[in-house]
């Protein structure tokens, strides 16, 4: 927007920043006509962009699914879900907007490969048992990530994740539920299951970004109430959370380093290979170029029915349609 | 509730899995409805024709739902997987009742997992290639006017169980109608190249329509019984909201439909069904003892 | 800003619409978000499925953002002066000629 915004003199900057540091501290929010400093609206638009991206792109892993499911009744849950999923990245991208970047915009970012996603949805989904790990490990870490954020400062962005909050909490029961009938089954399924679990559990702890020590701007973001916990202190919560509803479940977890300690009251977790992280997420992970390019192909393909629906538009701009 | 937050108000009154997952939870739409055959109704036959409706819609809805994650926009996926859904919840009662009257007891699953192309009682159009966007507008155009006309009429049925199906289908059926007609007209009547992608589609489309208004003995005895509508009686209401649609979407006025001549209600399948009900009964198969 | 934040310029898209929605009967219609559409007819029709879900009988309103005027005493910012009256800091405020190539 540099090409209209009048620098305001850096006195009216100081008296401004007084105000918005004000609403953050007495937890007020920020909406989108209010003063923001540069750096808060640019680290929103990237962090709601992302989570808007991730949206988009997590519909593939479970969508490959859809054709496929084994009843009638799974076909209608996962559609339905995978439907939601577009609703959520349309809900952020709306939040998005409001700070002054167009979807449009956004959008070509994604299909050129310059802002990211959330990694885990580069990770091939395997076997039918893939959707009800996604829904329920994916899925629980999202929520875990997502909760605390309907108390961020940016109002627009706080309204979207209540709502997707709601969502997702059906979204991770069915995931659970899913499994639960498949351990339940035959010894094929649960075999299914378990392997699911050994491929998913390490991304999903890894969904909670890098260690809070290579994380720089944490602390910062903490301030600014963009982000309300630390990345070790979700992925904890996460842990704990999860342990005792694998043991329901009777699944492990692939990990021998997990152990439950009486001192700390949590458990105790191995390290996640931060290497195979920062592979995928600078774009070496195993579905990568095909999650974007699929997007690219469905946007490229789309270009003439966009293009027909706003020349219709332009040519009865003053007429109503007949109601049929 | 309190004003600054809409979301709590639209999510506190339907915080159930069948606001969610729409088509998941459609017991209700058959609660209280009495499931004993209607007098002078032979069971099989009313199955066969609840499996044909049934078929129509399920695999409408698999090939709909192909869309999610490549359609044109973020909305359309949206929009075209509640259709689907729509469509799919249809598919589930009427196979559901199908498994009731011929006293198998046969579920959804069962029809739809456990039988081969050739049983399949789906007209050809439900099953069509998936084409460009233009052609997904028609074939929805068709088939959900089609359907509509059918579903208005079958809310008078004998059968108490296929009139509450229809009651709640014909909002359904509503509302994709207007969907493929407000696209209908923007693609017709877009930009030259959408015009002409319209009109290609619509020729496309247009020989397979024939197969809608022809009469099936099953649907022949089951409408003589006032159980089941004769497709052939809506022909002229279909045809008119088409031409009245086409033509205000500046394209050519259709000429009459094709003749009427049965093919997927026999049986008799076009290439694509196969690799359709294939990928939709893989994993199913694969694992004949599961449960999920 | 840096490079990757730069915004480009944003090609002719659907213009954006803000949605009301009156979740039930007795209720206000309350804003709950916006839309992108390319004309009123196709915004309800995004709207319901995107806010409402589908449900039946629940009043949307859709109107295009740049017909909102807003006033907010308390929101003063020069930045915005161009179009101080309008709701949000959205892109398509900033009219923009149609023949400059990839705007």
């Amino acid at each position: 927007m540099t090409t209209t915004a009048q620098e305001a003199p850096p006195g009216d900057d100081r008296a401004r920043q007084a105000d918005f540091d004000a609403k953050v501290a007495s937890n007020q929010r920020i909406e989108p006509r209010d003063w923001m400093p540069e750096g808060y609206r640019r680290t929103l638009v990237r962090q709601v962009a992302q989570h808007a991206h991730s949206e988009i792109i997590g519909m593939q892993p479970e969508g490959d699914w859809i054709a496929s499911a084994p009843s009638l009744r799974r076909k209608a849950i996962l559609l339905a879900k995978v439907q939601d999923e577009a609703g959520h990245g349309l809900y952020l991208y709306a939040a998005a907007e409001t700070l002054g970047i167009d979807r449009a915009e956004l959008t070509e970012r994604l299909i050129e490969g310059r802002q990211k996603y959330s990694s885990i949805f580069n990770y091939p989904s395997l076997t039918y048992a893939d959707v009800g790990v996604i829904g329920w490990l994916v899925d629980g870490a999202a929520i875990c990530n997502q909760v605390p954020l309907c108390r961020t400062s940016f109002g627009p962005y706080a309204r979207a994740m209540v709502r997707i909050c709601k969502e997702e909490s059906f979204h991770q029961r069915q995931g659970y539920e899913l499994l639960m009938r498949m351990m339940e089954g035959t010894e094929g399924q649960r075999a299914m299951v378990q392997d699911a679990v050994d491929r998913w559990w390490w991304p999903s702890l890894m969904m909670f970004g890098p260690p809070d020590a290579d994380s720089p701007n944490t602390q910062q973001s903490l301030e600014w109430g963009i982000k309300i916990d630390t990345n070790d202190a979700l992925r904890q919560k996460f842990v704990d959370m999860t342990v005792p509803q694998a043991d329901k479940l009777g699944v492990t977890l692939p990990d021998s380093e997990l152990a439950w300690n009486e001192e700390s009251g949590q458990y105790d977790f191995g390290e996640p290979d931060w290497n195979e992280f920062k592979r995928v997420v600078t774009g070496s992970g195993p579905c990568n170029a095909e999650r974007v390019a699929r997007r690219r192909v469905a946007h490229e393909k789309g270009a003439w029915v966009r293009d027909a629906a706003t020349a219709y538009a332009k040519k009865h701009q003053n007429s109503r349609e007949v109601a049929v | 509730m309190s004003g600054d937050n809409i979301f709590t108000g639209l999510v506190e009154e339907h915080d159930s899995d069948t606001r969610w997952a729409f088509g998941t939870g459609f017991t209700e739409a058959l609660a209280g409805v009495d499931t004993t055959l209607p007098e002078g109704v032979d069971g099989e036959d009313l199955a066969r024709y609840c499996q044909m409706l049934g078929d129509d819609a399920l695999v409408q809805a698999q090939r709909l739902s192909q869309w999610v994650t490549d359609a044109p926009e973020l909305e359309e996926e949206v929009a075209l997987a509640n259709i689907a859904l729509d469509l799919l919840g249809q598919a589930r009662l009427l196979l559901a009742r199908a498994g009731q009257a011929d006293g198998t007891g046969r579920d959804e699953d069962d029809f739809a997992y456990r039988r081969e192309a050739a049983q399949f009682r789906n007209v050809r159009l439900a099953a069509a290639p998936r084409g460009d966007f233009a052609r997904a507008i028609t074939t929805l155009l068709v088939l959900s006017g089609w359907r509509l006309s059918l579903m208005s009429r079958l809310r008078e049925s004998r059968d108490p169980v296929l009139a509450a199906i229809a009651a709640k289908a014909v909002n359904e059926l509503a509302y994709h109608r207007e969907y493929a007609v407000s696209w209908a007209l923007r693609l017709g009547d877009g930009t030259e190249y959408s015009h002409e992608r319209m009109a290609a589609a619509v020729a496309d489309v247009w020989p397979s329509t024939g197969e809608l208004f022809a009469t099936h003995p099953v649907e022949a005895r089951m409408s003589r019984l006032g159980v089941g509508v004769d497709p052939a009686a809506v022909a002229a209401e279909v045809h008119d909201v088409l031409v009245q649609v086409l033509t205000t979407a500046t394209l050519d006025e259709p000429g009459a439909f094709p003749e009427p001549a049965e093919a997927g209600r026999r049986g008799d399948h076009g290439p694509e069904l196969a690799p359709l009900l294939e990928e939709m009964q893989q994993v199913a198969r694969e694992h004949p003892e599961a449960s999920w | 800003m840096s490079a990757d934040e730069k915004p480009r310029p944003v090609r002719p898209e659907w213009p954006l619409y803000e949605v009301f929605v009156r979740g039930k009967r007795g209720l206000n219609h309350v804003h709950v978000g916006s839309l992108h559409a390319p004309d009123d007819r196709m915004a309800l029709h995004n709207a319901r499925n995107l806010y409402t879900r589908r449900n039946e009988g629940v009043s949307i309103w859709v109107v295009l953002a740049e017909h909102i005027t807003a006033s907010s005493p308390d929101e003063k910012d020069p930045f915005f002066e161009p179009s101080g009256d309008k709701v949000y800091r959205h892109p398509t405020f900033y009219p923009v000629p149609e023949d400059v190539p990839h705007i």
